[in-house]
């Protein structure tokens, strides 16, 4: 008998920005006119030091939660908005995660089928070989002020582990994937934005031209008729998938919030996430369909076993997580389409020095530590010789990571002088629970949200930006664990 | 094991700039000033000095590297001059080269001089500062202000204070260096403030407001030392000599150990006690008569009593509410208004502190001056409370 492959697990990451939709329409109103109906919900946007790797990192990190690594042999990190088109995402997320440099690493890119197609390259490559494919989507995908764009996405990520054998919260039962050429929208390499076509025309002539035929032919590999199907996840706006449902024959109950209200669409990472929110409540032997859109669809049916998808927060709990937001200009800023006057400070030269940060990456990157051999004392960063002054020793120091440590805040300000995109600056010493202290930046506090004795944990987030050389640093910074 | 400086070096002349915003001078104007009251108070040729130790901080900023700058400045007879360099506590560096080089015999007459010109940037505050290229990769983009508003918390959790009160402590703090400066002729913030004043004013860094920090100023001040006896054979009669000279860097215990709670400066605490070994002093709080320490936030200066000795720990707070450290108090810090008001223009201003004792000592200060003070102590703290280099000084008149 052929040993079942799956998805072990789900992780998930949405940024703790929840923009109001009313508040977009407050500010674009006068260009847009009456769209018709209220605004409603929120979505979700990233802070000034959030892009897809960060949040595609975090998200890996929520699915790997607790969990051994070294299973892993290869990482598939799925995005149209990549912050690198030269330089390996994927590599920089498989540092972040201190994975070995053995894992193969992938970019996926090219459309919002990415992610469903490294999907499918993840099961073959478990199928035949040893290790389990780590699949991680995310996007950041902007929109023109006042576009129906800027109301409908969303910023996010998920990822699922996906193996062989035995564990699997859901099984591969099969799939089918049809490659058309068709342009409900898309974005030259060169531009910021996505051109989309009219609405209806998407639906009528691709959606439900494409779409079900993927889904019949995978439920015909699956050898199961389309009544079994339990959850329908369709890629795009949730008005598609009642019409593909019903051209499908598949329950009207099968199908899935698109959750639009919460977070809005997330591009390459949405269908991840919406296939998340079924295993978080699918019972075991619940047939499932997901369907992808982009040039075509992928559809891939699973069955769920009952075995907990979600080792970490999972997608109930960042959805939680967010804090609501009506600054538009924020939203915007963040998203880099207005340039804030940041003062003469922000003019400092921001330039890498490359070499420091490869000869660093280990501490960096990978947040990689020393304890000392001798005495225990963990420290940050790694030193030649031991910071514990009854010590003191030379080269006793044994790397040890720290990314996955919690501490409490020793000392802090809010800093409203130094230059920052989300002031204040907040930053101070963290004291991990493992003893070493560590001189860091605050992420997604405002003023007010932190004091002494604060618990802490640590999250990937930007560190500098150089626009003189289009480069973005990366380092780690403590936030409060919120419960 | 070596006795150290203690009496071994005499400052035959001193001299100080006007502290402030001098837009109508760049580094060399503000040596010059200095140099030329210095000079004179001491009573020799420029050419008598055989050596000297220049302290800038920030080089970017006009005054450039090396020795150079003071050797142009005055003009000198290509006297050899070392240029140092230890963050805040350069001048109190400067004036210590100058000293172990007359302590050991190696010149009979030496300068040290300090100066910062720091108002040429363009914006308000300090100078962005060059660091280095993996520090860049990690650490928070800090302000001064920043890094030290980071005491009050940890001061405040330390010793179970409300930060309201330790707040009202901080505003009393600047208050006091206000009243001071008002009296101090060459001090840059010469205006008198309201405690309310003080508790009310924008945030900077929580929980500094704009009145919990010094001012960014321009500014130089230099000393001319000597022996003893060639003061003597000079015709110096009233004489301060210097009783210690005492530096602790950090060696990354603070930012990098749990053995540090952030509540502190545990350089200082070295450097105090190292100061007051060589200049046998026992009982710092009632031996010393006034003090100039390294107030660059008013949270500095009330944390610096306790590390310094002149408050028990978790007393600051009541003794600078009661005045302790006010113009008439037991210990009275900052006569001149200190780094708050006088003005902080980095390289200058452990000379400058430096002149303020000797003012005092000599009974020069006029309007603010103390009744008869034989002993008084100096102190800087460069750096940020989690990495610094801090410095002790004790000048004493001497009794010849």
């Amino acid at each position: 008998m052929i040993s079942p492959v799956g998805i072990r697990s789900f992780g998930a990451y949405l940024p703790r920005l929840r923009l109001e939709r009313s508040a977009i329409a407050v500010a674009t109103g006068w260009a847009t006119g009456n769209r018709g109906g209220k605004p409603k919900g929120t979505r979700s946007y990233c802070a000034w030091d959030e892009d897809s790797l960060t949040m595609a990192v975090e998200a890996a990190r929520d699915c790997l939660a607790g969990s051994d690594r070294s299973g892993l042999a290869s990482l598939a990190f799925a995005s149209t908005t990549h912050p690198f088109a030269d330089r390996s995402n994927a590599g920089v997320v498989a540092a972040a995660l201190n994975l070995p440099e053995t894992v193969r690493g992938v970019d996926a890119s090219g459309n919002l089928r990415a992610g469903s197609g490294a999907l499918l390259q993840a099961f073959a490559q478990v199928r035949g070989t040893p290790g389990d494919a780590l699949v991680v989507a995310a996007d950041r995908r902007l929109a023109k002020p006042a576009s129906e764009q800027e109301m409908s996405y969303g910023h996010g990520a998920a990822a699922l582990r996906v193996g062989a054998g035995a564990e699997l919260a859901a099984e591969l039962l099969g799939s089918a994937s049809l490659q058309d050429d068709f342009v409900d929208h898309y974005r030259a390499s060169a531009s910021d934005f996505d051109y989309a076509l009219e609405e209806r025309w998407v639906r009528d002539e691709g959606y439900l031209k494409i779409v079900p035929r993927a889904i019949q032919s995978a439920l015909q590999a699956a050898g199961l008729e389309q009544a079994a199907v339990k959850h329908l996840v369709v890629q795009g706006p949730g008005r598609f998938a009642g019409a593909i449902a019903k051209a499908t024959g598949i329950a009207a109950e099968a199908l899935q919030d698109d959750l639009g209200s919460t977070c809005g669409d997330t591009g390459t990472a949405h269908p991840f996430l919406m296939l998340g929110a079924v295993l978080e409540k699918a019972a075991a032997g619940d047939v499932i369909v997901l369907a992808s859109f982009g040039q075509g669809s992928d559809a891939i049916v699973l069955r769920a076993t009952g075995r907990a998808p979600s080792p970490g927060r999972g997608l109930q709990g960042v959805l939680a997580e967010g804090t609501l937001d009506q600054q538009y200009v924020r939203f915007l800023a963040n998203c880099g389409l207005v340039e804030i006057d940041w003062g003469m400070r922000a003019e400092r030269d921001n330039r890498t020095a490359q070499s420091v940060a490869w000869r660093k990456h280990r501490d960096v990157t990978s947040f990689i530590g020393g304890q000392c051999s001798q005495c225990g004392t963990v420290q940050f960063p790694r030193s030649r010789a031991c910071v514990n002054p009854a010590c003191r020793a030379f080269d006793t120091q044994v790397e040890i990571a720290l990314a996955e440590t919690v501490g409490k805040v020793k000392t802090y300000t809010e800093d409203w002088l130094a230059v920052t995109r989300s002031p204040p600056h907040v930053y101070g010493n963290v004291a991990l629970d493992n003893g070493a202290n560590v001189f860091a930046e605050f992420a997604d506090t405002p003023a007010g949200t932190i004091e002494v004795g604060t618990p802490v944990r640590f999250v990937f987030r930007i560190k500098d930006f150089d626009a003189v050389r289009a480069f973005r640093r990366y380092f780690w910074k403590a936030t409060p664990v919120r419960t | 094991m070596a006795a150290g400086i203690r009496d071994k070096v005499a400052i035959l002349g001193m001299g100080c700039s006007r502290f402030g915003e001098r837009w109508d001078s760049g580094p060399d104007d503000l040596m010059v000033e200095a140099f030329k009251e210095a000079v004179a108070d001491a009573g020799i040729e420029r050419d008598r000095i055989e050596a000297a130790w220049l302290g800038v901080f920030y080089q970017e900023q006009s005054t450039s590297k090396s020795g150079l700058p003071l050797s142009m400045a005055l003009r000198l007879p290509n006297t050899p001059v070392t240029r140092v360099e230890n963050l805040c506590a350069t001048g109190t560096e400067a004036l210590r080269g100058a000293a172990y080089a007359v302590a050991a015999g190696a010149v009979d007459i030496a300068l040290a001089m300090g100066v910062e010109k720091l108002k040429d940037t363009g914006f308000a505050g300090l100078p962005e500062r060059t660091k280095g290229t993996f520090e860049d990769l990690w650490h928070p983009g800090f302000t001064p202000p920043g890094a030290f508003a980071q005491l009050g918390a940890a001061y405040a959790a330390r010793h179970g204070f409300k930060m309201d009160d330790v707040k009202r402590a901080m505003a009393h703090v600047s208050w006091k260096s206000h009243e001071n400066a008002a009296l101090s002729p060459r001090a840059h913030l010469r205006n008198r403030i309201t405690i309310e004043q003080a508790l009310t004013a924008p945030m900077i860094a929580y929980p500094l407001g704009t009145y919990d920090c010094c001012g960014v100023s321009d500014g130089a001040a230099c000393a001319i030392v000597t022996t003893p006896e060639i003061a003597a054979s000079l015709g110096k009669r009233d004489m301060v000599t210097i009783k210690a000279l005492a530096l602790a860097p950090s060696n990354g215990v603070e930012m990098g150990h749990a053995s540090w709670d952030g509540s502190h400066t545990i350089t200082s605490r070295i450097a105090a006690a190292r100061a007051f070994k060589e200049a046998g002093i026992t009982n710092p709080a009632e031996q010393i008569d006034l003090m100039e320490v390294h107030d660059c936030f008013s949270i500095t200066e009330l944390v610096l009593m306790e590390d310094l000795g002149f408050s028990a720990p978790g007393r600051a707070v009541h003794d600078v509410l009661d005045g302790r450290y006010d113009r008439d108090g037991a210990v009275p810090c900052q006569t001149d208004g200190g780094l708050k008001c006088f003005g902080h223009p980095v390289g200058a201003s452990g000379l400058r502190m430096a002149y303020e004792i000797y003012t005092q000592l000599l009974g020069r200060a006029g309007e603010r001056q103390l009744k008869s003070p034989a002993l008084g102590l100096t102190h800087n703290l460069g750096g940020i409370p989690n990495r610094n280099v801090a410095s002790v000084s004790v000048l004493g008149l001497h009794k010849g």
